[in-house]
């Protein structure tokens, strides 16, 4: 299902998603794999698949050792395909959005990359430094094979601005709820209701809210205000700590990211049905 | 605003608004006659501008061909060209309002440039620099501390520059509301290729008199280093119409392009988008960033400024490359000749020069960037 119908799909049952991000390749595929399917049996409702990238400057210390990990693996675009591709054969239905950085994607060329996304069955794409000004003809391209567009929005976006936004994604417009880069946070922005009620007025696109979003708490707080939650850091610094027990640890991260996602989904539904 | 189809604005969507901001700040000082009088009387009364163009009469002689003019930017204070476009941006930032100046240095020059207008115009700054970079120039980091920066030593990833600019990016982006980013070479998201170009266009501007005057004719080459561009661009811009005029640029060979240790990303590069801009870089067929290798701290990133990979796509610049052996000994060469020690990156330029001047004539003259000085290379060679 696409992301958009699915976040329509939501707010006509007054339902909020929890949108959870794996960076792939970290440790290795085989683990986002099995991490993947863990997320989505313990209530995730989007899955988004981190592109690893070299120097990935939107990203705070804790994805860039992660995308660091993964690209000594040696896992490229090519790879993240294929596992989106395993994920479809065997019946994982969730939403699918690629986060990735242009280059990567430039490398692969537009066109060949929407064309695999599609076959792969990625459903949307979010290209974490390609403002809309700059991305006419990838716009062009990923609607002419069917994939949708995610668009960052954060403060510092004008209003006339945010239309533009709204009007370039066709999956689900991204909230940065700070400025700043990825990671774990202690409390969610004080002035962030303000700043939603705010967007809820000039976007039609459903909206979605991540960066600093770590505990049940914080993704109940802000699915209050938004279509979905974005948590990844705080599923990354998981992944992390158990690195040290090596093999014994992709076991370890399973249990410790079904129990936390499950905290997390049961967190969101709770937001659910509630909002104002 | 694009350089043909290189340049552009490609950042995280906080970046957006500001750029924008920080554009009309800059479009709005070059129409402000009060913003021009006070950068002017900085660059004459504290940089020491305008540089002297020096003729190079021994290492001319010693080569035995065209005529060699130095354009001496290591005169200029601080030691290098880069105070040109630190004082012009600082003025930029005080005019927006900003009290917090970010910046990132790879040989340290821009760091201590950017730390020397911070203290002029009593600014707050903080300095990232490749981990790597802090142990090779460690006469820059004292430097910039006497001056009041804060140098914040970047520990992921290369531990250069390219690093360096990354972690500025970041701490920008979180702080984006009081810092100013204040970007050293002609590099980065729009408008910053401009912004730096315009601010040390001088270089070509003076150059272009003083030839002029001294010889009554222009230059047969200009030639410079190219890192990310500045100084070259800078000596360009202003005889890009001069036809006559040949450019060339100099990258970082490194230990040689057969080694795949270097910098020259016209020589092995190709088209991307990479810390803001598309541009020519080194980089591998799945689009991840190569590390790059260069003794000159200076021109050791795998990106070029995107005015360059226009200039080079239509033909009006050319460029190529020395290694690090060649620049060491052109480094002792112009000491011995000349009595300049020249930095490292600018002996990559004087490194061509050396090659070039016998293939011409005595008739022809050859000017060439000594874009600073070369005390802070000392412990490298």
């Amino acid at each position: 299902m696409s992301v958009r119908k699915l976040l329509n799909q939501y707010r006509a049952e007054r339902r909020k998603a929890l949108v959870s991000f794996l960076m792939v390749g970290d440790p290795n595929l085989e683990a986002t794999e099995l991490y993947a399917r863990t997320l989505v049996n313990s209530g995730t409702d989007i899955l988004e698949l981190g592109v690893p990238f070299s120097d990935p400057m939107a990203d705070g210390p804790l994805i860039q050792r992660s995308s660091q990990r993964a690209l000594k693996n040696q896992v490229r675009m090519k790879d993240v395909m294929g596992l989106v591709e395993r994920l479809r054969i065997s019946r994982i239905t969730t939403p699918i959005v690629l986060f990735t950085y242009f280059n990567p994607l430039l490398a692969m060329g537009v066109s060949p990359f929407a064309q695999q996304s599609a076959r792969s069955g990625v459903d949307a794409v979010l290209v974490v430094d390609l403002p809309p000004e700059e991305a006419t003809e990838y716009r062009q391209i990923l609607s002419r094979e069917g994939v949708e567009t995610v668009f960052l929005a954060s403060p510092t976006t004008s209003e006339g601005r945010l239309r533009l936004i709204d009007d370039c994604s066709t999956g689900c417009v991204y909230y940065v709820s700070r400025t700043g880069t990825t990671g774990v946070q202690n409390g969610v922005s004080e002035t962030l209701k303000s700043e939603l009620q705010a967007l809820k007025k000039i976007c039609d696109q459903p909206v979605i809210v991540g960066f600093g979003v770590s505990t049940p708490d914080h993704a109940r707080n802000v699915a209050l205000l938004a279509d979905g939650v974005v948590v990844g850091s705080a599923f990354i610094q998981l992944i992390e700590k158990n690195l040290i027990h090596l093999n014994l640890g992709i076991v370890q991260s399973i249990s410790d990211l079904a129990l936390f996602g499950t905290q997390l989904a049961t967190a969101v539904r709770g937001a659910s049905q509630k909002e104002s | 605003m694009k350089f043909g189809k290189f340049g552009g604005s490609f950042v995280p969507e906080t970046l957006v608004g500001p750029l924008f901001e920080l554009n009309q700040a800059f479009q709005d000082s070059k129409q402000d006659p009060q913003f021009q009088e006070e950068l002017n009387s900085i660059l004459k009364n504290f940089v020491g501008r305008a540089t002297p163009l020096t003729e190079a009469k021994r290492l001319t002689e010693k080569l035995g061909g065209a005529r060699i003019y130095l354009k001496r930017e290591d005169l200029a204070h601080t030691g290098a060209h880069k105070i040109n476009n630190t004082i012009g941006q600082i003025l930029v930032a005080k005019k927006m309002g900003k009290r917090r100046i970010v910046a990132e240095t790879g040989a340290g020059q821009h760091g201590v440039a950017t730390a020397t207008a911070a203290a002029l115009l009593g600014m707050e700054c903080v300095i990232y620099m490749g981990a790597i970079d802090v142990r090779r120039q460690s006469m820059n980091v004292q430097r910039m501390e006497l001056l009041g920066a804060k140098v914040i030593p970047v520990e992921n990833g290369s531990r250069t520059l390219r690093d360096a600019i990354s972690e500025a990016m970041r701490d920008w982006i979180t702080e984006i509301r009081t810092t100013y980013y204040l970007l050293g070479s002609v590099l980065g998201p729009h408008p910053y290729p401009e912004m730096v170009r315009d601010f040390q266009k001088v270089i070509g501007i003076e150059a272009r008199q003083q030839i002029l005057e001294t010889e009554g004719r222009l230059p047969d080459e200009l030639v410079a280093c190219v890192g990310g561009g500045s100084n070259s661009i800078g000596l360009f811009y202003p005889f890009l119409d001069d036809k006559s005029v040949v450019m060339t640029g100099v990258e970082a060979g490194g230990h040689g392009i057969p080694s795949g240790r270097h910098a020259a990303r016209f020589a092995t590069g190709s088209p991307g988008v990479f810390h803001g801009t598309k541009t020519y870089l080194l980089q591998d067929q799945d689009g991840q960033i190569l590390n790059t290798e260069s003794i000159s701290a200076g021109l050791d990133y795998p990106g070029v400024g995107p005015e360059h990979a226009a200039l080079k796509e239509s033909g009006r610049t050319q460029y190529t490359h020395a290694t690090d052996e060649e620049a060491l000994s052109a480094f002792r060469i112009l000491a011995k000749e000349e009595g300049i020690i020249p930095a490292l990156e600018s002996a990559h330029a004087i490194a061509y020069v050396i090659k070039r001047a016998p293939e011409l004539l005595r008739s022809q003259l050859i000017l060439v960037n000594l874009s600073g000085r070369g005390d802070k290379d000392l412990g490298c060679q």
